[in-house]
């Protein structure tokens, strides 16, 4: 499924207050495709999370609409979006997401039996991704004994398990040392290369050379990246 | 899944659960609690003003101090006092009395003669008509000549023999618990009292050396006519039969009813108290346990739980404690009142009757039910806020 804007607008009232607004993202027409990494660089506070945000059905725009596929994101009421969102779109934002009442693998799984149960099927895969990310020997430990870098790979991990047709990652690399970083970005690239949408906000150096589609992103305006 | 992340959840903070669980269960015990002995005083009182069963109680002039009479009629400290038959009989030839019956009382003493010191109350089997509905309850046979009643209290029972004044007496039955002092005395037929008091006289053991056990009566209890009043009626007594005094049993009781209308009050404004303390601890105990873990929620969010799920998991997490202490507390109450009703009667001073089992469950469940309600809508507030969060803005904060 592709990710399709028109027109998608995001303004924010200024800090300082008044009626002052401020366009974090001026209106935008872009195509997320399935079957490819999309690489989003730019400068910190130029929109790049809230452009992600936006796709991932978790802000509501100021203007325009977000449709993946045949659905309307911003159409459906809260329970729709976030079943849509469940079935289809994996996040993983920024910062720690961790669920501290559960293991490792609990977490991981988590996608899965917020509405039901796991599988053994899914329960090998949920190891299998674990394996990948070289957390495996964490699967039965508590969130709270991880460090930073072990937690973003259970989070990335937990946007895997679905198998999800879209992929928005915010700077997934970002507490990773370059060996976890070529993994993530190696298993971003097969994802897409296995027919999902992939969109990857990041500041690595060297994350163009995966890059299907390099886009960059300045002061709220989006634009491809010259080879 | 979601079902058992709240009890995750739950599990994985003992400390605040534990104050979830204890606040709660304070809410439940007050409730239960004081529902029970409230309940349990109220029909104490009930059970004393049907045992007392008569409109007016008619006693010798001597008897008339209302503590020497309630200390014997009320708290039941043995006692007794008798004037001439002959009064008895000028009161039942007054107009107004649909009901009229004597009774003979007889305090046992301590040691020697008497296997326990208990109050004695003799009633007249052919009149009577407040001792004996009671008694039949327990046992449908006549008392014969020797036979006697005890309450529930005593340490006596069916087919023993029990010595008063030299007199062995055959224990024929054992009444029903009532929650006064009537569950500590013993009862029987006129002609067995009058043989009792002859041989308290005999033995020099009766403060009244000068009377005639066959033509004395202790108190007179009547019910008034209907096209009567009891004010009425206990005039007519006052004027026209010297050396008595006729009272209302509605008043004997009313110094007991006072304070426990002055109790159960105490109580009721204790529970209120407690609740409206418990409700907003409650309010900021579950509005800090969801506001520290604002940014799992988010997390929630992001993997595609609705507003409506987040909202649940926390009522669910509210539910399960709720109901956790609130079931703890409710048991607490129960056995507590049950276990220490006989330290909590002294206490009070009170006649203090324990519901029945199946009341006992009713408000057990009631409780339960309140504390869950309180529960569930202290934790509502939380619930609705954090439904709303702004997921984005939460995930750009520091973690
Ligand atoms: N929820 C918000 N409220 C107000 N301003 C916001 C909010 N989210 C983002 N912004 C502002 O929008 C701009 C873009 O932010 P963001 O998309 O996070 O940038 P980037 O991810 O590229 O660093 C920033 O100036 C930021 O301060
Ligand atoms: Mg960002």
């Amino acid at each position: 499924m592709n990710v399709t804007t028109k027109q998608l607008t995001k303004e924010f009232p200024r800090k300082s207050g008044g009626s002052n607004r401020f366009t974090a993202l001026q209106p935008l027409d872009f195509t997320l495709e399935s079957g490819k990494l999309t690489v989003l660089m730019g400068r910190s506070g130029s929109g790049k999370s809230t452009l992600l945000n936006l796709l991932a059905g978790l802000m509501h725009p100021t203007a325009g609409t977000v449709m993946v596929g045949e659905t309307d994101l911003y159409a459906m009421p809260d329970r729709e979006l976030s079943a849509f969102r469940n079935q289809h779109i994996s996040v993983i934002p920024q910062g720690q997401t961790a669920i501290y009442s559960l293991n490792v693998l609990e977490n991981v799984l988590l996608p899965i039996t917020l509405n039901g149960t796991a599988g053994t099927s899914e329960i090998a895969y949920a190891k299998q991704l674990l394996e990948q990310l070289g957390i495996a020997e964490l699967a039965d430990v508590q969130p709270s004994e991880l460090s930073g870098g072990e937690l973003r790979r259970m989070a990335i991990a937990r946007a895997f398990v679905r198998r999800p047709e879209i992929i928005l990652a915010d700077e997934p690399t970002a507490d990773l040392d370059d060996e976890n970083t070529k993994i993530v970005f190696e298993s971003l690239k097969s994802a897409a290369h296995n027919g999902a949408a992939v969109l990857m906000v990041t500041h690595e150096n060297g994350a163009e050379q995966y890059a299907d589609r390099l886009c960059v992103m300045k002061s709220g305006v989006l634009t491809d990246a010259e080879e | 899944m979601r079902q058992n992340l709240a009890v995750r959840n739950l599990k994985a903070k003992p400390v605040r659960t534990g104050i979830l669980i204890l606040l709660t269960a304070l809410l439940s015990l007050m409730i239960c609690g004081g529902t029970l002995l409230v309940a349990s005083m109220r029909s104490g009182l009930a059970s004393l003003e049907a045992r007392l069963g008569a409109d007016i109680m008619v006693v010798p002039y001597e008897a008339k101090t209302k503590s020497n009479l309630e200390n014997i009629v009320l708290q039941g400290n043995p006692g007794y006092f008798y004037m001439p038959v002959e009064r008895y009989e000028k009161i039942a030839s007054l107009d107004g009395i649909a009901q009229i019956s004597a009774q003979f009382y007889l305090a046992s003493a301590s040691s020697g003669c008497c296997s326990i010191p208990v109050q004695i109350i003799g009633f007249d089997p052919e009149t009577d008509f407040t001792i004996t509905p009671w008694i039949r309850r327990s046992y449908a046979k006549q008392l014969q000549t020797g036979d006697i009643v005890v309450g529930n209290d005593l340490n006596a029972f069916v087919g023993d023999t029990l010595q008063f004044y030299g007199v062995n007496c055959h224990v024929a039955a054992k009444l029903d618990k009532t929650g006064t002092y009537y569950d500590s005395a013993v009862f029987t037929s006129v002609e067995t009292i009058r043989q009792l008091i002859a041989s308290s006289l005999e033995k020099g053991m009766n403060d009244f050396s000068d009377i005639d056990p066959q033509s004395v009566v202790s108190t007179v209890l009547i019910n008034v006519a209907e096209g009567y009043s009891t004010e009425e009626v206990m005039n007519d007594i006052n004027i026209h039969v010297k050396k008595v005094k006729a009272v209302q049993t509605k008043e004997m009781i009313s110094g007991i009813s006072a304070s426990l209308k002055g109790t159960s009050d105490l109580i009721g404004v204790l529970i209120v108290v407690v609740w409206g303390l418990g409700v907003v601890i409650l309010l900021l105990a579950f509005s800090m346990s969801v506001n520290e873990r604002k940014r799992e929620f988010a997390a929630l969010r992001v993997i595609g739980a609705s507003q409506r799920n987040l909202a649940s998991l926390v009522m669910q997490e509210a539910v399960l404690s709720g109901l956790a202490g609130a079931v703890c507390g409710t048991v607490i109450a129960v056995m507590g009142i049950t276990a220490f009703h006989t330290a909590i009667e002294e206490q009070l001073g009170l006649p203090f009757l324990m519901p029945s089992l199946g009341k006992q469950m009713l408000t057990s469940i009631i409780s339960i039910a309140a504390v869950l309600v309180a529960g569930t809508a202290a934790a509502a507030v939380s619930a609705y806020r954090i439904s709303r969060i702004d997921t984005a803005l939460i995930l750009r904060g520091e973690q």
